[in-house]
């Protein structure tokens, strides 16, 4: 990321820059950018780690830490808090001094680092979502933690702590920038409408979570595993190493996930979708148009009699895998049509030959494979059922894998890989199909990156950015491009709102 | 199947046509020999290194009847050797017009397409055992992680040639994510 970040690197966005009315007259680093620093309460967030430090040397090794502790004075012990808690002030307070970050016309600027100097500069035009985030106490404190989602930034890269109101501006301004919009508009534009398109209720929420069973399954482990250890060794210490981590477990996939996946709202922009959700640690996501890599549909079985489905989405760069925790089909259709730009999900998938049942007995019945204009669709499972579905344009490498036992059935595996990490298998299709699905596939990758959205998505050089297919087939390059005033000078009003968002 | 490397000179002069037979079959380049040549020294050298030593241990320490087990890994040699022409002789790739076709394994065969537009990065290495070899290796890597793209065993000024063309080709059709 780094070489190309030079003063130099306007040049690297190439026809993606927009033609604009507010093209900046002078060149674009005349004037430093303005640094800035993070919200002043963050030192008491870093003056935690030395004690963090201590706090784990003594539960990795508490017998002599304890002795450690016992052996030395009172006075010792007092002088020693009287070095550590100044020390830890003073520690974050200086990693808050140095820690500035500006954005630039293509970056997103970070410099910190009291010992070690770290700077990263994180290219606009390479932004897969954007995250705000909101720890409980944060919400308490009415700060937030920003995060722009690049291939390779880590948790490091996050500017934590903002305060609320400057978070949001932040990110609004960040997405106007990778949008596409001049610099002086940027800071203007304002934050995009959102509209609602799904809100999870946190009954139904409830009930999946109940019938899902690894919820059951690590609950009855957790129960089992340490009655047995009490009637096998009599020993309590035995039954609380054993059963605490497996109590945790299960509360993290019920309880936890309960918490992290109540109130999930699903909301569309100009600046893409907006995942908003959590009962203690808020988090709010924003994925422009044309980032989600991959879609899956995930069904339980125990899901299939009420017709629910998760759905679940991978963005390069991104942590959250979930695009809806739970929903039934329609609703689940509807959304992944509008993630996915109008592709439909296809609802007949071709099974393998019946050879393939010597390569996988009984489960072959469960893969399945759709291949449409616009979608790579595999699906696999027999109880829990599983459908993955890839964009044409998002496909990186194509693979076709046979083994020796396959190919005396004459069957083989297709990979699709995506940018996400994620590979996406098509399995045990017969061979001759396979050779022509890779064949095939290759074009059909490049061809729907041709007519994929730009990557500054208010630009409009492709179809007309928009946000779903709908635009591009209503209202074309226009729309595109007339969006730009509307939404700069409305500041949170789009003209013609029903343009940009058909129904 | 044609043997060494003779697309070195029309590959730059195909620009962006690419090398595509008459009925749009991929015209296929093996590898070079100094690949399998050297794998195949490796095999002599390590089974006859593997032999010696069990059997100069084998017969001093337990006996000289013992010291038959040292055929063992000699028995390796002529189960290895076609083997490993085997091997060589199934890898090969082809340079299309717009992606790269590798095709390899026997047993376990696999066939990778990558689009030129694609590539985010392209290294050549060279190992110290290759480079006595004169050998070197072209690795592609694109944004999915699980791209297996590696070329091993090329020529070092046709793994030059093929990076050059590649990082010119995906450059000239960058499509990033």
């Amino acid at each position: 990321m780094n070489e190309e970040t030079g003063p130099g690197s306007d040049e690297a966005t190439g026809p993606g820059t927009p033609p604009g009315p507010g093209d900046p007259p002078g060149p674009p680093e005349s004037a430093p950018p303005a640094e800035r620093r993070l919200h002043p309460i963050t030192p008491l967030r870093r003056a935690w780690a030395p004690v963090a430090l201590l706090a784990g040397w003594a539960l990795h090794d508490p017998n002599s830490a304890y002795r450690h502790v016992s052996d030395l004075a009172t006075g010792t012990l007092l002088l020693g808090l009287g070095v550590l808690l100044p020390a830890a002030a003073l520690y974050g307070f200086l990693s808050w001094w140095v820690t500035h970050f500006s954005v630039t016309d293509t970056e997103l600027r970070i410099r910190t680092g009291v010992l070690f100097r770290r700077t990263a500069h994180i290219r606009l035009d390479r932004l897969q979502a954007v995250d705000v985030t909101q720890p409980l106490l944060a919400r308490f404190l009415g700060v937030a933690k920003l995060k722009m989602d690049v291939i390779g930034t880590s948790s490091k890269d996050e500017l934590a702590y903002l305060g609320q109101a400057e978070a949001r501006a932040l990110r609004a301004e960040l997405l106007a920038r990778a949008a596409g919009f001049s610099p002086e508009e940027a800071g203007e534009v304002g934050e995009a409408p959102v509209r609602e398109l799904v809100r999870v209720a946190p009954r139904m929420l409830a009930v999946s979570l109940l019938l899902t069973a690894t919820t059951w399954l690590s609950l009855i482990g957790a129960l089992l595993v340490p009655g047995f250890l009490w009637f096998a060794t009599h020993n309590l210490w035995t039954v609380l190493a054993a059963g605490i981590p497996l109590l945790g477990a299960a509360g993290a996939r019920s309880a936890g996930r309960f918490v992290r996946e109540y109130d999930w709202t699903l909301g569309e922009s100009p600046d893409g979708l907006r995942l908003d959700h959590g009962l203690l640690d808020r988090s709010h996501e924003t994925v422009p148009p044309g980032r989600v890599q991959t879609v899956r549909i995930v069904e339980p079985w125990l899901w299939r009699r009420l017709g629910w489905v998760r759905v679940e989405l991978d963005v390069a760069g991104s942590d959250n895998g979930v695009l809806l925790p739970v929903a039934d089909h329609v609703t689940a259709r509807g959304i992944i049509g509008r993630v996915l730009a109008g592709a439909e999900v296809p609802g007949e998938f071709v099974r393998p030959p019946g050879r393939a049942a010597w390569c996988v007995p009984a489960w072959w019945r469960g893969y399945g494979l759709a291949v449409t204009d616009r979608l790579f669709a595999a699906r696999h499972g027999l109880f829990h059922r599983t459908v993955a579905l890839v964009p044409h344009a998002k496909v990186q490498s194509v693979r076709l894998k046979q083994g020796p036992w396959q190919r005396h059935q004459g069957v083989a595996d297709l990979h699709v890989d995506t940018g996400a990490s994620r590979t996406v298998v098509a399995h045990l299709r017969d061979a001759d199909e396979a050779a022509a699905l890779l064949r095939d596939q290759a074009d059909r990758s490049r061809t729907g990156r041709r007519t994929a959205q730009p990557d500054r998505w208010m630009t409009g050089t492709a179809t007309g950015g928009g946000t779903g297919s709908g635009t591009r087939s209503g209202t074309g390059t226009e729309a595109g491009t007339g969006q730009e005033p509307g939404r700069g000078a409305g500041g949170g009003t789009v003209p013609g709102a029903d343009g940009v968002f058909p129904e | 199947m044609e043997t060494g490397s003779g697309t070195a000179a029309d590959g730059p002069a195909a620009g962006g046509t690419g090398s595509e037979g008459p009925s749009g079959d991929p015209v296929w380049t093996a590898l070079p020999p100094g690949l399998l040549v050297m794998r195949r020294l490796l095999l002599v050298a390590w089974s006859a290194g593997l032999a010696l030593v069990a059997g100069v241990t084998l017969g001093v320490l337990a006996g000289p009847a013992w010291a038959l087990f040292a055929l063992v890994p000699l028995s390796v040699l002529p189960w290895g050797w076609p083997l490993l022409g085997r091997n060589w002789r199934s890898w090969r790739y082809a340079e299309r017009a717009d992606d790269l076709l590798i095709s390899r394994g026997v047993l376990w065969h696999e066939q990778t397409v990558v689009p030129y537009g694609r590539m985010q990065l392209v290294e050549v290495t060279s190992g110290p055992l290759e480079r006595r070899f004169g050998l070197a290796g072209v690795q592609l890597h694109t944004a999915a992680a699980a791209t297996d793209a590696r070329i091993p065993g090329l020529n070092p000024a046709e793994a030059e040639r093929l990076r050059d063309r590649l990082t010119e080709l995906g450059e000239a059709r960058s499509a990033g994510l």
